[in-house]
């Protein structure tokens, strides 16, 4: 190990979160942070009800957010399921948009590993240029860390030049501490991103379980040089929880991260209040959610 | 951990990304008076010698207002006028009278928190979030706590059946203005006394408002009474024949002064003095929230904390790992208008101040001392300092040795506990102390050692109303908070 595991106090965690929230962004500052929230964002849907229909409607969104303001930046990726991979691809149409897929079982990763490995070179075959995969939650809390370690590996190398985004699902390992160490063992065993959750499980992230995530990633960069990216998934809904997460990263991380190479959102509902917001600024007069397509 | 493995990996970057705009908290409604007059019998008064001195912001250097320089006749005035409401209406009074009051003090405050928070940040400097989120809420949580107790005084020590004082003297220090009047006023007068309070030169405005606001209350004249002036008005309080006890937070020289003028009179004494507090980070502690625990302990209001944990004491595995992380920590701060919301360090109090600040700093690099300042800017105008962090100092130097009152850490390091303990205690002062593990007995084991009145696990610069608080050795000897505190007001 590169790192020796530090502990994680919840007080302390807390009472830091709170300081970000406390930073008072106006003028220009938010107007630029918005639209680089909009860029960060995986936009995603993951139901057992989604449709080719659905997928393509989701893919125009990327790439166009907001008719009525062309100039806008398009977000990072569409998130779907294994089997919508494909129509996802054609319909992003070699646009600048990543198509990220959950695979290994998702959002479970109650299966075997072979299985999780076909599920994962699916995807990938299917086109996918990102991997978001759960890791076996039951393995790591029983405390076979090494499990884990070598799953994620093994999935690490089914997914050839794809990205891969480890999800801890935070809201099952119950304490900080688990969620470092988690952190730990998905950074060493090969992530590129660290993601905390499915989104299936409540709560999704939170503003205390990224931190510690983040200041994992700081550590191991300031061990080996190499830089980790984090995906907050679940639970951030509206601008201003997403520019809370902006200046946790920008205090913690610093500039480097303050991109979509190293950050996301995964959200399906964040979009559209940023651009709420967005024009909001522009404008100065909030519209109603009529005014703004689903996704 | 963030212990570099290889030189070549760069430091993280801060600040580009996002430019904090500026977000100052409006203080067009705040009324401050050209004037201010000296608080005594329940009215506003010019004092005998009709003298007056400017009080300043010390963040742009413009004068706030004139301030009455109250002399020794002012003095005797305002001590008659405490032991004539002591004798004919205070003492007289039953408790739950005299809670109401305090009561009705409490809420007024709340209901012009916003107000006290801005004028606090104006005339002392600090940041309108520490006024917001500290000093005003702990202010009204005193007045709350001891108008509790003015009911119950005579199950406070049971048995003793116990009575006030009479007429308490009380001189209070520049960094927590308002909250530090709170502290004096809220348990002497629950425990039914009447008050002759000095606020500091530099922090007189709060305690005036705060004056106002016990006169619109409808606290029975001299009952309170705020006297301002310099030190040779607290002296004349401290002197005054007629004072039955007095309470005094500032410096340590001051507080010896202030001894030895009352040896053989008679006059009961709490002295809440200076501090060099030890800040003890063990390697098996949450480190980056210990990080955030040192950077709290001792650039909080600037430095000028009488508890701060100015002394780091790091274990060696992880000493570098953790100045690694002050450092990059320290590149996020911002130091800038006190008024805006975004500002992490305030001015600097006052020139006087910078400048024994200034001192220490070029007394620890002439000491050998290896100084760590970020590159931010400063604004022109104004007393500001840049939070320091030395390194390459020993026992021996004076910046580990002497309380400084600004923002200066002082970094060492040691390997075991016994050497730890031994360390931290090597120092004439003994206010405050923090221990940080993740081992609770390893809490117990060493605080129980260190010689402080108070020791944060895990924490630091924690208050309450109810907990007691004061020092050891040159720190000085009583307690302020809780049912200590409201003992010290009684015989």
């Amino acid at each position: 190990m590169p790192f020796k595991t530090p502990k994680i106090d919840r007080v302390g965690i807390q009472e830091r979160c709170a300081k970000f929230q406390s930073r008072s962004l106006k003028a220009d500052t938010k107007k630029k942070l918005l639209r680089l929230a909009l860029n960060m964002v995986d936009l995603t849907t993951l139901e057992g009800s989604d449709t080719p229909g659905k997928v393509k409607q989701l893919c125009n969104k990327a790439i166009l957010p907001h008719g009525a303001l062309p100039n806008l930046p398009q977000v990072a990726a569409v998130c779907v399921y294994p089997s919508q991979v494909k129509t996802a691809k054609k319909a992003l149409n070699g646009a600048k948009i990543n198509v990220a897929s959950v695979a290994t079982v998702f959002p479970s990763g109650q299966a075997k590993l072979s299985i999780k490995l076909d599920d994962t070179r699916f995807a990938v075959d299917e086109g996918a240029d990102e991997i978001d995969m759960v890791i076996s939650r039951g393995e790591f809390l029983r405390g076979n860390h090494n499990y884990v370690f070598d799953e994620i590996a093994a999935v690490k190398e089914a997914c050839g030049k794809a990205r891969l985004k480890v999800i801890l699902e935070t809201g099952e390992l119950s304490t900080l501490d688990n969620v470092r160490k988690a952190s730990e063992i998905a950074i060493l065993a090969g992530a590129d991103f660290i993601k905390t959750s499915t989104g299936k499980i409540q709560p999704a992230a939170t503003m205390p379980v990224t931190l510690v995530m983040l200041e994992t990633i700081r550590d191991y960069y300031y061990s080996t040089g190499i830089k980790i990216g984090m995906k907050p998934a679940g639970g951030i809904s509206n601008a201003k929880l997403a520019l809370h997460y902006l200046v946790m990263v920008s205090e913690t991380l610093g500039d480097d991260w303050m991109n979509n190479n190293y950050f996301r959102f995964g959200a399906s509902s964040l979009a559209n209040d940023l651009l709420r917001q967005i024009v909001k600024q522009e404008s100065g007069l909030y519209q109603s959610k009529d005014y703004f397509s689903i996704g | 951990m963030a212990k570099k493995e290889n030189k070549n990996i760069a430091d993280l970057k801060f600040g580009a990304t996002i430019e904090y705009a500026p977000a100052p908290e409006s203080n067009a409604h705040i009324e401050i008076k050209k004037k201010y007059e000296l608080f005594i019998g329940g009215e506003f008064v010019a004092p005998e010698k009709g003298k007056y001195f400017p009080t300043i912001n010390p963040a742009t250097e413009e004068k706030l207002a004139d301030i009455a320089k109250a002399d020794a006749t002012d003095v005797d005035k305002a001590v008659k006028s405490a032991r004539y409401a002591y004798d004919n209406y205070w003492s007289k009074i039953s408790g739950s009278q005299r809670g109401k009051y305090l009561f009705r003090i409490a809420r007024m405050l709340q209901e012009r928190a916003r107000e006290f928070a801005i004028i606090e940040t104006m005339d002392g400097g600090k940041p309108i979030k520490e006024a917001k989120g500290f000093d005003v809420p702990m202010a009204i949580n005193w007045f709350f706590y001891y108008a509790g107790w003015a009911d119950k005084i005579e199950y406070a020590v049971p048995g003793k059946n116990p009575e006030a004082l009479g007429v308490a003297g009380q001189v209070i220090p520049w960094n927590f203005p308002l909250m530090m009047a709170a502290w004096k006023i809220a348990p002497a007068l629950a425990a039914g006394n009447c008050v002759v309070l000095k606020p500091a030169e530099t922090t007189s405005l709060t305690a005036l408002k705060l004056a106002e606001l016990i006169q619109e209350a409808g606290v029975p004249p001299g009952v309170v009474n705020i006297v301002t002036g310099e030190g040779d008005t607290g002296a004349a309080i401290v002197n005054h024949a007629d004072v039955d006890k007095v309470a005094f937070t500032g410096s340590t020289r001051v507080g010896k002064m202030i001894q030895k003028s009352l040896a053989g009179s008679g006059k009961k004494l709490t002295l809440e003095l200076g501090g060099k507090g030890a800040n003890i980070i063990f390697e098996d502690a949450a480190i980056d929230q210990a990080v955030e625990g040192v950077i709290n302990a001792v650039y909080f209001n600037q430095g000028h904390v009488c508890c701060a944990g100015s002394r780091l004491f790091v274990q060696e595995g992880i000493a570098e790992t953790v100045l690694q992380k002050l450092k990059d920590r320290l590149k996020t701060i911002r130091i800038g208008n006190p008024l805006d919301k975004n500002t992490d360090i305030g001015a600097i109090n006052s020139k006087k101040q910078l400048d024994t600040v200034q001192d220490y700093i070029n007394i620890g690099i002439n000491e050998g001392g290896k100084l760590y300042q970020d590159k931010c800017s400063l604004p022109k105008k104004g007393f500001w300092c840049k939070p320091t962090i030395f390194t390459n100092v020993s026992q021996a130097s004076r910046v580990v040795q002497e309380e400084i009152f600004g923002p200066v850490l002082t970094v060492q390091t040691f390997r075991t506990i016994d050497e730890v303990v031994e360390l931290a205690n090597n120092t004439y002062y003994g206010l405050s102390a923090g221990v940080w593990t993740d081992k609770g007995s390893k809490v117990f084991q060493v605080g129980n050692q260190l010689k402080a009145g108070v020791v944060w696990a895990n924490s630091f610069n924690k208050f309450d109303a109810t907990s007691p608080f004061g020092g050891f050795k040159e720190s000085g000897f009583g307690r302020e908070g809780g049912l200590h505190g409201l003992t010290a007001y009684l015989k």
